[in-house]
């Protein structure tokens, strides 16, 4: 193999261990905002599920255990969120960016002890077996939470189409009225979708603590959780969108050095930016004043 | 979007004395601005109490004592001089990035991307000062608030000109065009606008010494305090007290009814974002202007989502946003004496600072559903 | 208001020869006028255990605990905004500390200056900073020449590596960092000078994500050995021993982290540094204003080696460092060529440490892959 090959191999592996974390958080608001409600605190809840599965990895020694420590965390502040915004009156943006702060100071507070030491990593499936070079190898390396997402953002776009409980979400997302009725529990259901979609965010934050880059400390997310919000967009709400839509974002953050492996090296923070305006770009294109963008829930409070 | 003033406000004017508990049948209610104002303070006041209990169990739970929490909070925050002035200058800033947010609410819309303004603001501001800087410091400051509030006025203003031209959701539109404007920063004062002798800490050059914008006599503070409260005071204003502020909040309401009434809703909403931005841009120029003298990456500090914040709290109201600016630059102030005399992490200010914000920003589900609050019906029972 | 912005901090070598010291003041705060006790203020921009930068300050402070006399306030994760002045005073002025160190290299201009200028009898010595003379007296710097204990790692990598392809990932293109890449390279290069250095640069001092994946864009590329100059190199150092290559570590000693693969490291000492400024302030002395040193001074030193490290490479580096410890040891020295092909020292021109040409250095040697922009 040569050493061109090598390099996009490269490229390809570091797009999906980047893009990873961002496909659980994107998948996760987009159930929440499926159900009409934007959760800002997304962040929050995979700093928390960072540290939670960090630590509980840590003082089990079973990684595994940790990815259902995160899951958990994540979910709970998901439920606060949920919770407050069931209140009427009570604004979800401003709510989230409150529980944002709240679940990364939580996570800084409790995650002081767990900085120094090394928690147990999750294992990773060997892909590159077919490849004789050493580097194809571990670059290969992928671990099977990637695949899990896929798993859940394919098993939630089916959901959402196919099943009762995808079309109640989506009518409480799209028309309250109509939702009420029929006598769907539109507070309930909200709040399922938010403390589930926390939940995903919460093992996206497991996988960047327990597996790439697999260690904790305050400076481990990159805004991950808010980016998702713009990544839904672009994804229009449909899970197998979001999975394009992180592979993109992560191959963004992750060729910065790749790229200066092979000699591209002026402008990296413009490579940083250039998803985000791809987005903007997306959405001057395709969007028309009345016209709601396509796919957009009604009920979101950002829907007007 | 809360309003200041309602339409229950302009007609409990005039009234005739009150019988003690009865509502006699035709008279208005003319203690309604009085119990309404009262709800407004009661409300985010038990909320505080609320988060400071909360926080108390979870402060005992670490086997801290939160009576002496309060106490280090007081003396870090208010309790001496020095304090007091720590609290206003973390204040200062805070003031303007939080009626970025809270003058588009007006019309209803909720912008989030402050923090991108003010770091293009003060990096504008920086190239006219460099530019002005055969000028008298008069003039060169002059030059730096025009470029500091045009480019933030521009950068907000995009957000709204995307809402009104494409209908893009301005929440979405101005979060993302602030990673855009962070890293268009970053690349700037890194590369084409750097200055080669800040090798370590790459800045543009500095402004001249002569227009540093120094500390208001007799204290440490500068004149950024001054300028925050000022602008708030003229939201304030021009929010309650003019057409165009009435016109903007009626848009704000109902803007089908609005655009019936033949109000001009397109430029309502690119002004009101302009105008947001341009106090963002301008907190980034004092930044510059009296603290860091250059543009470097000091500059992006969270000021603005901080401010989104407090605007919220403050429940859009540009007289609120000055005690929730005072109250969260407190408890910051308060957080590096935290860490030295109890031993907490420095992100305990930030859980403080979250039960805070979750209790006060939910206490808003209180307003109109106590009884006593709410305008009497006039014409009795 | 912090935890959505990462912090930022800087560090850098500076030349200059300050002369000048001032006496220290003691009893400026209200709290410690009647205790006998002196109260040294640590400021540290990240977390005081992040297996790096921060952490080598604290390991410093912490020595001191064991003086009489002395106790230490710390604070950590104070960005380099006017937050930090605001610490430094509230220091001051509610515990009373006579003597502050800001260890981080954005504090110093014009937050600390500032403050030496508002406090004159406050002392202030800034790790890393540009003291001179027209500074205020009782302001000043101190720092360690580091690049030589990356010297050594750059010999013992090149014994070891069998691809003779080595990597560093390093934070920002500025003068400290180049110092410390050329150093590493060309340590190497006395060893073998057909082994090539690939440098990546992360673009901040403080990027999980992409300290990852640049080591393991590295190692995609057939790099065995690895080193870094960010703030907290844990992640480098284990994202490198799961992939199975060698490790040279930075700041302070992380074979913990890296049992099979750590070589060696360049650590700092700054405990020599606070001892002797505390121990100057107990006895009523002037302050220097302007503190350097490397190996010799101990202000630097090597990490144990690992072992991994092979009989040659320990023997070669050993001398080396003996040599490094006599004195007047130049690792650039003339002919040099950058990577470009151009000539950046002339032949017969050394520079040792001290030399202040070496703090603008803007150039990548010979033998390193990678550019600056």
């Amino acid at each position: 193999m040569d050493a061109l090959s090598t390099v996009l191999v490269a490229m390809v592996a570091g797009a999906i261990r980047v893009s990873t974390p961002f496909l659980f958080v994107s998948i996760g608001e987009c159930l929440t905002e499926t159900g009409g409600r934007i959760n800002l605190g997304n962040e929050g809840a995979l700093v928390l599920g960072a540290m939670a599965a960090y630590a509980c990895a840590y003082q089990t020694g079973n990684p595994w255990l940790g990815v259902l420590a995160g899951a958990a965390a994540g979910a709970a502040l998901g439920a606060i969120h949920g919770a407050a915004c069931a209140l009427p009156r009570v604004n979800d943006v401003a709510m989230g960016i409150a529980v944002m702060l709240a679940g990364t100071g939580i996570a800084f507070f409790f995650g002081k002890p767990y900085v120094q030491p090394s928690a147990p990593h999750l294992p990773t499936l060997p892909l590159g077996l077919w490849s004789a070079s050493p580097q194809v190898r571990s670059a290969l390396e992928v671990s099977p939470l990637f695949f899990l997402g896929l798993l859940a953002a394919l098993a939630m776009w089916w959901a959402l189409r196919a099943t009762r409980a995808g079309l109640r979400l989506r009518i409480v997302g799209d028309n309250a009225d109509a939702a009420r009725a029929l006598g769907l529990p539109i507070n309930w259901t909200r709040f399922l979708a938010t403390a589930i979609g926390s939940g995903l965010a919460g093992i996206g934050g497991a996988f960047l603590s327990l597996s790439y880059p697999g260690s904790w400390n305050e400076g481990l997310s990159s805004g991950q959780g808010l980016m998702a919000v713009a990544l839904v967009v672009f994804a229009r709400w449909n899970p197998l969108w979001c999975i394009v839509a992180a592979l993109i974002f992560g191959a963004a953050g992750a060729l910065g050095p790749s790229l200066q492996t092979v000699g591209v090296t002026w402008g990296y923070y413009l490579f940083y930016a250039a998803p985000y305006v791809a987005t903007l770009l997306i959405l001057v294109a395709t969007v028309r004043p009345g016209r709601a963008l396509r796919g957009m829930p009604g009920e979101l409070s950002i829907a007007r | 979007m809360a309003s200041v003033t309602s339409v229950g406000e302009v007609a409990a004017g005039a009234g005739a004395a009150e019988a003690p508990g009865a509502v006699a049948p035709g008279r208005s209610d003319r203690w309604y601005p009085a119990r309404r104002a009262l709800e407004a303070a009661i409300a985010p006041l038990g909320a505080l109490l609320v988060a400071a209990a909360l926080f108390s169990v979870f402060l005992l739970a670490l086997g801290k004592s939160p009576v002496e929490f309060s106490m280090v909070i007081w003396r870090g925050a208010f309790g001496s001089l020095f304090s007091l002035q720590n609290t206003l200058a973390r204040a200062a800033p805070l003031l303007l990035t939080a009626l970025c947010v809270a003058v588009p609410a007006q019309l209803g819309l909720v912008v989030i991307g402050g923090e991108g303004a003010l770091v293009l603001g003060g990096l504008a501001a920086t190239c006219a000062g460099l530019a002005a800087s055969s000028l008298p410091p008069s003039l060169a400051l002059l030059a730096m608030a025009l470029a500091g509030t045009a480019a933030g006025a521009a950068w907000i203003g995009l957000t709204g000109v995307l809402r009104v031209w494409r209908g893009i959701n301005e929440t979405v539109a101005s979060l993302v065009l602030a990673y855009v404007a962070i890293a268009l920063f970053n690349h700037l004062v890194e590369g084409p606008l750097r200055d080669p002798a800040s090798l370590n800490k790459p800045s543009t050059y500095a402004i001249p010494d002569k227009d540093i914008l120094g500390p208001l006599p007799g204290t440490d503070l500068h004149p950024g305090l001054l300028v925050g409260v000022a602008a708030c005071i003229l939201c304030w204003v021009l929010i309650s007290r003019t057409t165009l502020g009435f016109a903007a909040r009626i848009a704000g309401g109902n803007l089908r009814a609005a655009r019936l009434q033949g109000l001009p809703v397109g430029a309502l909403m690119i002004g009101a974002c302009a105008l947001g931005g341009a106090f963002a841009g301008l907190a980034g120029m004092i930044e510059v202007a009296a603290i860091h003298q250059r543009a470097n990456a000091s500059l992006i500090a969270g000021y603005g989502y901080a401010g989104i914040l407090i605007a919220f709290l403050a429940r859009q109201n540009p007289l609120a946003i000055m005690p929730m600016a005072i109250l969260v630059g407190g408890i910051g102030a308060a957080g590096g004496l935290l860490q030295r005399r109890l031993g907490l992490p420095d992100a305990t200010v930030l859980v403080l600072q979250g039960f805070v914000f979750v209790s006060v920003l939910a206490s808003e589900t209180f307003f109109g559903r106590v009884a006593w609050f709410q305008p009497r019906a006039a014409g009795g029972r | 208001m912090g935890g959505f912005v990462g912090p930022t901090r800087r560090r850098v070598l500076e030349g200059g020869l300050g002369a000048s010291a001032f006496a220290l003041g003691l009893g400026t705060g209200a709290r410690n006028a009647q205790a006998k006790e002196l109260t040294i203020g640590f400021i540290y921009v990240g977390p005081k255990d992040d297996y790096g930068y921060n952490q080598a300050h604290a390991e410093g402070a912490a020595s001191l605990k064991s003086l009489p006399g002395v106790s230490i306030t710390e604070e950590e994760r104070v960005p380099e905004t006017d937050a930090c002045e605001k610490t430094m005073q509230s220091m001051i002025e509610l515990d009373g500390a006579p003597l502050l160190f800001p260890t981080s290299f954005g504090y110093f201009d014009p937050y600390m200056l500032r403050m030496a200028r508002k406090y004159p009898k406050v002392q202030f010595r800034h790790c890393g900073g540009l003291w001179t003379e027209k500074d205020p007296t009782n302001a000043g710097s101190y720092f360690g020449y580091i690049g030589q204990a990356q010297y050594l790692s750059g010999i013992i990598a090149a014994h070891t590596t069998k691809t003779k392809k080595l990597g560093f990932i390093a934070a920002k293109p500025i003068p400290q960092v180049l110092i410390n890449v050329n150093s590493f390279a060309l340590g190497a290069r006395s060893v073998d000078p057909s082994v090539t250095t690939r440098v990546l640069f992360t673009g901040d001092w403080s990027m999980p994500v992409k300290e990852a994946e640049a080591t393991n864009s590295l190692a995609d590329e057939g790099v065995d050995v690895v080193t870094c100059h960010v703030d907290g190199p844990k992640v480098v150092i284990q994202t490198a021993e799961g992939r199975g290559i060698y490790t040279c570590g930075y700041h302070v000693n992380q074979a913990p982290l890296a049992p099979k693969g750590y070589l060696t490291g360049a650590e700092w000492n700054w405990a020599t540094v606070y001892q002797m400024f505390v121990r100057k302030a107990l006895a009523g002395e002037t302050l220097p204003n302007f503190v350097r040193g490397g190996l010799a001074e101990g202000f630097v030193r090597t990490s144990p080696y690992g072992p991994a490290v092979g009989e040659a490479a320990r023997s070669h580096a050993d001398s080396v460092k003996a040599e490094m410890m006599k004195g007047g040891f130049s690792v650039f020295k003339g002919p040099l060529m950058d990577n470009k092909g151009g000539q950046v020292i002339a032949a017969g021109t050394a520079y040792p440490e001290t030399a202040i040409q070496l703090e603008s250095m803007n150039y990548l040697v010979e033998g390193v892959n990678g550019a600056l922009s």
